[in-house]
């Protein structure tokens, strides 16, 4: 009834959908750990209550993201043996130590610290609850360390060699197949893509509450919002200059994939190879169709010189170009909205320095409009550089259709259906659960709210006195519910 | 090198996966054990009792399939594929159960609706692990000249798989049962105390019936079993756990200890794995692939052994650290909800 490519693109779409879901919770997560941490510090040092009620904020829309983050993280470290087991076979002599690293270093540390984040801050005393909120922010970055190293290899395979019989990854070099040659650009650009994504939703919710209180009162609001525009003002051009590198980097080392991204169909042996800004991929016809570009503006970009000479797809065989139109598109969503990123970081400092930062209602409207962007551009970029890596999934030695689990399609189709409805339920309503969260200003309550969240005991670091006091007695949107 | 890195790494996955089910097992009885305390109170009590700690006991999981991955990628390849169905519906099990740990806070409306997903994600979660567990003992079908699973998509369908998927929930429930005779008190503990007995002798019914019925699976168990050492290595455990049962018993209800029920409980389930080792010893996918032949390489052994040597200390060091520090009873009022 169904034959292997069927089964293949039916875990393909599995694959892709599970790990999107999945992908968001950590891009999200890793930033927000880090501003925990760095929230939790400030207070400790004194810097003001504020920065204690964000902690307390941002902390219970931390602990439902990272729920959601870990129960669609064990699906994805099971699905290589359920759909991908020849994948496992063969590649899992070399990537399965640094995924066992991932999880000995990372998960069980954010894990084991987590509950203590959480639940004993009166049990063990703010300085050692300090401690466990720091290590539950480097147990994310440990975890995208591994994670990317490993994904990195499987676009610039290093450090192994096959074996001919059983046609088995053997590792020769674990040093260099770990620290592989995209490894460090592509951790560099996904971290901080996970911390501009933070940024903008905790901008866009400061926003959000700023916009809806006249003159901006509300000093959490107003603190959140500064901090993620000075994250905004300063990190996305970063993130503009690191994306440039690592488009370098794809360039040297998977050419066709940077092809795609550009649209460049044909070559350009002559130089002046147009950066297209529009265009309509057409694989079937190998061209671009409506084609408007910068004349000469790719090769100045990809090989510094006007006249430097750029190959197109034309020079791949047809068996090994990625589907262009995929690549193409996802890729300018992502820099566009990296783009819009750094606008509203400009924006932001010159708000400040005109003094408006609280008060300007359009910079705020952006904000919140901005505000899941961090979230789009990092699935467009793992679109870009996922089915840029088509058609194999070990670049050039392994493809995917030759990795897949000897599947039924009724089998993998049956768990994909499953895996749809199960997602948009339970992260529906996850999603719900932090939007109503997110919709409740921090200082919501009176006196009574700021009582409760005095610190029991300080453990010899004095809080320092309240900087902005509660003024604001806005509705609760909902009753805690205990 | 004298020491055989394979063996090595079969011991550690083996202890990932025990600590696996001592520690989730813990919680997913308690959660089904949800659906027999109805009460608000008693249920926001059960659930706080591990909500610092099932995040780090769900990872065990996730070390037991990595480290199969990392030391043993053939077995890894060759079991997966084969239980396919248990393991899908184990994966959307624990998503349900993870996330209702968060989401019953956060909504009063919904409440009911995610103590429902708790009880019933725990339940298939488990029932899917014990079913797993008895699909692999029962054999697993592969074709070694293409290194994949050969068999159809519901071998692992069985009698025998179904009962021990049934008796893993048994197991979970025990050990959930006596997890909150430690940690709460007054009416919840009593009921708690009295469940424990029910469930403790299903789960002893369940060891006698597998372990009876798995000799005659496989020739190769058969001979392991009653013959030679292993009939007295048999007979041992078998001893073993009546007498830990008897203990577990008296100390629930005739000594009325508080922690002792829960240590002999999973007491019993370390007993439970030694038998399965025995029986199942070398193989990793009985009777096709023994732990060598689906063995990662000599360097991949050595380049996670040492890390495996230094963090796991370090891992069990905070993960008991976590556990001392939300020790002993359960404040009703706790949380950070």
């Amino acid at each position: 009834m169904f034959d292997h490519a069927d089964a293949v693109l039916l875990a393909r779409i599995q694959f892709a959908f599970t790990v999107s879901f999945h992908f968001l919770f950590p891009a999200f997560s890793i930033g927000l750990a880090s501003y925990l941490a760095v929230l939790n510090g400030l207070w400790l040092a004194g810097y003001g209550q504020v920065y204690r009620v964000l902690f307390d904020y941002w902390k219970k829309i931390f602990a439902l993201v990272f729920a959601m983050g870990v129960v669609s993280g064990i699906v994805m470290s099971y699905q290589f043996g359920t759909n991908w087991s020849v994948f496992s076979d063969k590649a899992g002599p070399v990537i399965g130590a640094p995924m066992a690293y991932e999880v000995l270093s990372a998960f069980f540390l954010e894990a084991g610290f987590l509950g203590i984040m959480l639940f004993g801050r009166e049990r063990v005393g703010n300085a050692l609850h300090m401690v466990a909120t720091a290590v539950v922010a480097v147990g994310t970055l440990l975890s995208a360390f591994w994670i990317l190293s490993v994904n990195s290899w499987m676009h610039t395979p290093a450090g192994f060699t096959i074996d001919a019989v059983t046609g088995q990854f053997l590792p020769t070099n674990f040093w260099e197949s770990i620290f592989n040659p995209s490894f460090p650009y592509r951790l560099a650009h996904t971290v901080t893509a996970a911390y501009l994504t933070t940024a903008f939703i905790v901008g866009g919710v400061g926003a959000w509450h700023l916009l809806r209180r006249t003159a901006g009162d509300n000093p959490g609001a107003r603190r959140m919002f500064s901090m993620a525009m000075w994250m905004a003002a300063f990190v996305a051009p970063i993130q503009v200059f690191i994306g440039d590198l690592h488009g370098l980097n794809t360039m040297e080392h998977q050419p066709q994939k940077v092809m795609a991204m550009e649209g460049h169909y044909e070559s350009h042996p002559e130089g002046w190879a147009p950066l297209y800004l529009f265009g309509i991929p057409n694989d079937a016809e190998q061209r671009l169709d409506y084609a408007f570009g910068i004349p000469g503006a790719s090769s100045l970009i990809l090989g510094h010189s006007l006249s430097a000479p750029l190959a197109g797809l034309d020079t791949i065989p047809d068996d090994e170009q990625p589907p262009v139109a995929i690549v193409f598109w996802s890729f300018r969503i992502m820099v566009g909205l990296g783009l819009l990123m750094v606008a509203v970081g400009i924006w932001s400092l010159f708000a400040r320095w005109r003094g408006t930062l609280y008060t300007s209602r359009p910079l705020h409207r952006f904000a919140v409009a901005m505000g899941p962007s961090g979230l789009v551009a990092v699935l467009a970029g793992w679109v870009t550089t996922e089915v840029g890596r088509q058609p194999y999934t070990i670049w050039g030695l392994l493809r995917t259709a030759d990795s897949a689990a000897p599947l039924d399609a009724s089998a993998v189709g049956a768990s994909l259906i499953a895996f749809v409805v199960v997602y948009f339920i339970v992260f529906g309503a996850g999603t719900f659960y932090v939007l109503r969260l997110m919709a409740k200003a921090p200082f919501t309550g009176g006196p009574d709210d700021w009582e409760t969240r005095a610190p029991i005991r300080t453990a010899g670091i004095a809080p320092g006195p309240a900087q902005g006091t509660p003024t604001e007695h806005g509705p609760k949107i909902e009753e805690e519910t205990r | 090198m004298n020491v055989d890195l394979t063996v090595v790494w079969a011991f550690l996955i083996a202890f990932a996966v025990f600590a696996y089910v001592v520690l989730d097992g813990f919680d997913l009885g308690l959660g089904m054990l949800f659906a027999v305390a109805p009460e608000r109170r008693d249920r926001d009590v059960m659930m706080n009792s591990v909500a610092p700690v099932w995040d780090g006991n769900e990872t065990w999981l996730v070390l037991g399939g990595g480290g199969l991955f990392a030391a043993f990628p053939l077995a890894y390849a060759l079991v997966l594929p084969a239980l396919y169905a248990p393991i899908i519906a184990m994966l959307l099990a624990l998503i349900f159960r993870g996330v209702a740990f968060e989401f019953r806070w956060r909504t009063e409306r919904w409440r009911g609706v995610w103590d429902f997903a708790f009880i019933s994600g725990s339940a298939m979660a488990s029932f899917a692990q014990g079913v797993a567990l008895g699909a692999l003992l029962q054999g697993i079908e592969v074709d070694m000249t293409a290194r994949s699973y050969a068999g159809g998509w519901f071998d692992w369908l069985t009698p025998f798989s179904i009962v021990t998927g049934i008796a893993v929930m048994a197991g979970y429930c025990l050990l959930g049962a006596t997890w909150l005779v430690m940690k709460t008190e007054g009416d919840l503990q009593d009921r708690m105390r009295r469940l424990a007995w029910p469930f403790g002798l299903a789960t002893l019914g369940f060891i006698g019936i597998v372990s009876l019925w798995t000799p005659f699976l496989q020739d190769g168990y058969y001979n392991r079993w009653f013959t030679g050492w292993g009939l007295a290595l048999a007979v041992g455990v078998g001893a073993a756990v009546l007498l830990v049962a008897w203990g577990m018993f008296t100390s629930l209800t005739v000594h009325r200890h508080e922690y002792r029920p829960f240590l002999q409980a999973i007491a019993l389930f370390a007993l439970c794995f030694v038998g399965l080792g025995i029986a199942m010893w070398p193989y990793v996918v009985p009777v096709e692939v023994t732990i060598w032949d689906a063995a990662a390489p000599e360097k991949s052994q050595v380049f996670m052994l040492i890390g495996a040597v230094v963090l796991i200390p370090l891992i069990l060091g905070y993960t008991a650290y976590a556990y001392w520090i939300f020790r002993g009873k359960i404040d009703p009022d706790a949380g950070y909800h």
